[in-house]
């Protein structure tokens, strides 16, 4: 069983039998007051949304789920398609399953699926994943502080906040779990 | 090789907090406020049934400098101030940080009213041009800051009144949800007089026992510092120990020893009131930052 020290973003319960997962977490304590433990869950079956507020005390079962290797590889109109490494088995993951993280997947990058039963419901990927800035405003001049951000998006589509210093066409790693960028990578 | 790009992208706002700390410790001094250090581990904390302390071998860490303030104000020593580390297990989220900073004051002769008079002029002299702008938000520092009571803050926002909501036991439930997000919005809000079962160290307005002299000061929906006029009666501190230490222990806690010393010197206080101020939460409001690890060098996730 988990208690509400194991909630977080991305732990994932079971609440009427059914998986789901904290999408959004926050924690609060008034004053002198009891900890209440906010979470924004996401039914991973049906994809609803709902609040619900946990009290120090509580308890929760964790959610029934497999993981299975696999790997990456496309994407077209039925979804995101994914193999099975020893049963060669397809996979296919929505968009909306996915959320953010399919910004972060790379042709034939091995991800470990979600399965509940034997439906894939989510994915887990690399911690890092290394991808190439297509757009990005030019360095200025001057702006050299260290602090400086700036916008900049990748080869798939996705847009964060980068260094100054990072340009066009430059390798970054972005940490997976975050959505944050790490460092430049040397080629 | 870069360095640690989440470290090195803190440095404006690590920058402001070194100036904001400087200008908290002249402000304090100009007023005649002696900085003090108490030590950070302590044989027990006062007894707090919702607020955990981390062990360190049979003692614990001070979950805030309280009890030891205190007994220097017992023996004499007017107006203090200290800017210290505090743990609180498991207290973990946008706004708090298991480690963090708090600054604590306290005055002999005083009480909650003039101690919130002083939190105004503290901000002001925080931000001479009197508003700042938090998440898009302008709070206006210039005209005095609204007193609303907790019986009329919940009667204005929440959808239980104030003795239903305790009855029913969802004090905190509405509070954070309902009442907190509308609190301090345009300019700072003290929220006050706290029911007499909420206040472990506070006494008892005189003429309304049902509430206590508390406070707790809001910007922005963020609560930032709690106060209050300081109990100093030993024989109602040592009931209101016993009966939050004996929930402590129902609750599977590692037991406190009684304070002794503490209850003991309680006798020789004067008249005071004392407040603790979160401090990275005051940098978060005046940095315009949207979580407390953007104002700190190392979250422990961080190490």
């Amino acid at each position: 069983m988990l208690s509400t020290s194991d909630l977080r973003k991305g732990t994932k319960l079971m609440i009427d039998g059914e998986p789901h997962v904290i999408a959004q977490f926050d924690f609060t304590k008034p004053g002198k007051g009891q900890a209440l433990y906010k979470c924004k869950l996401r039914n991973m079956i049906t994809g609803a949304l709902f609040d619900r507020t946990y009290r120090s005390g509580e308890s929760f079962e964790p959610a029934a789920l497999h993981e299975g290797d696999m790997q990456y590889l496309y994407q077209d109109d039925s979804g995101y398609v994914f193999m099975d490494q020893k049963s060669y088995e397809q996979t296919i993951l929505s968009a909306e399953a996915l959320g953010e993280q399919k910004y972060f997947l790379v042709d034939n990058m091995g991800v470990k699926i979600l399965m509940f039963g034997e439906r894939g419901i989510g994915i887990t990927l690399p911690n890092f994943v290394n991808l190439r800035v297509t757009k990005s405003d030019p360095w200025v001049k001057g702006d050299t502080a260290a602090g400086h951000t700036k916008p900049a998006t990748v080869e798939s589509g996705y847009t964060l906040q980068v260094p100054s210093f990072v340009e066009e066409g430059s390798l970054i790693q972005i940490d997976t779990r975050t959505g944050d960028y790490v460092t430049r990578v040397k080629e | 090789m870069h360095g640690n790009w989440a470290l090195m992208r803190k440095r404006p706002r690590l920058e402001q907090r070194a100036r904001i700390v400087q200008m908290i410790r002249a402000f304090f001094v100009a007023r005649g406020y002696l900085e003090v250090e108490t030590p950070h581990r302590l044989p027990g904390n006062a007894p707090e049934a919702h607020i955990d302390a981390v062990a360190s071998d049979d003692w614990f860490l001070q979950t805030s400098p309280e009890l030891c303030m205190k007994r220097l104000l017992a023996a004499g020593y007017e107006k203090l101030f200290q800017i210290c580390r505090c743990w609180r297990e498991g207290d973990r989220g946008k706004r708090h940080l298991p480690e963090f900073t708090m600054l604590e004051w306290y005055a002999a002769d005083c009480d909650y009213r003039r101690l919130m008079d002083e939190c105004e002029i503290l901000l002001r002299a925080l931000v001479p041009q009197e508003s700042f702008t938090y998440q898009g938000e302008i709070i206006d520092l210039s005209d005095p800051f609204e007193r609303l009571t907790v019986a009329e803050a919940f009667a204005q926002h929440a959808s239980l009144g104030l003795s239903e909501a305790l009855e029913t036991d969802r004090f905190e439930e509405l509070l954070t949800q309902e009442v907190e997000p509308h609190l301090g919005r345009g300019r700072p809000s003290f929220l006050i007089e706290y029911p007499s079962e909420l206040a472990a160290l506070a006494r008892l307005h005189p003429e309304r026992p049902q509430v206590a002299e508390r406070f707790e000061l809001y910007i922005a929906g963020i609560e930032l510092a709690n106060a209050f006029s300081e109990l100093t009666d030993p024989e109602e501190q040592r009931l209101r120990f016993t009966a939050d230490e004996a929930e402590r222990r129902a609750a599977g806690k590692l037991p406190y020893p009684v304070p002794e010393k503490f209850l003991a010197e309680l006798a020789a206080m004067p008249e005071a009131a004392g407040i603790a101020l979160g401090l990275d939460r005051l940098v978060m409001l005046l940095t315009d930052a949207t979580t407390i690890d953007e104002v700190v060098t190392f979250s422990p996730e961080l190490l």
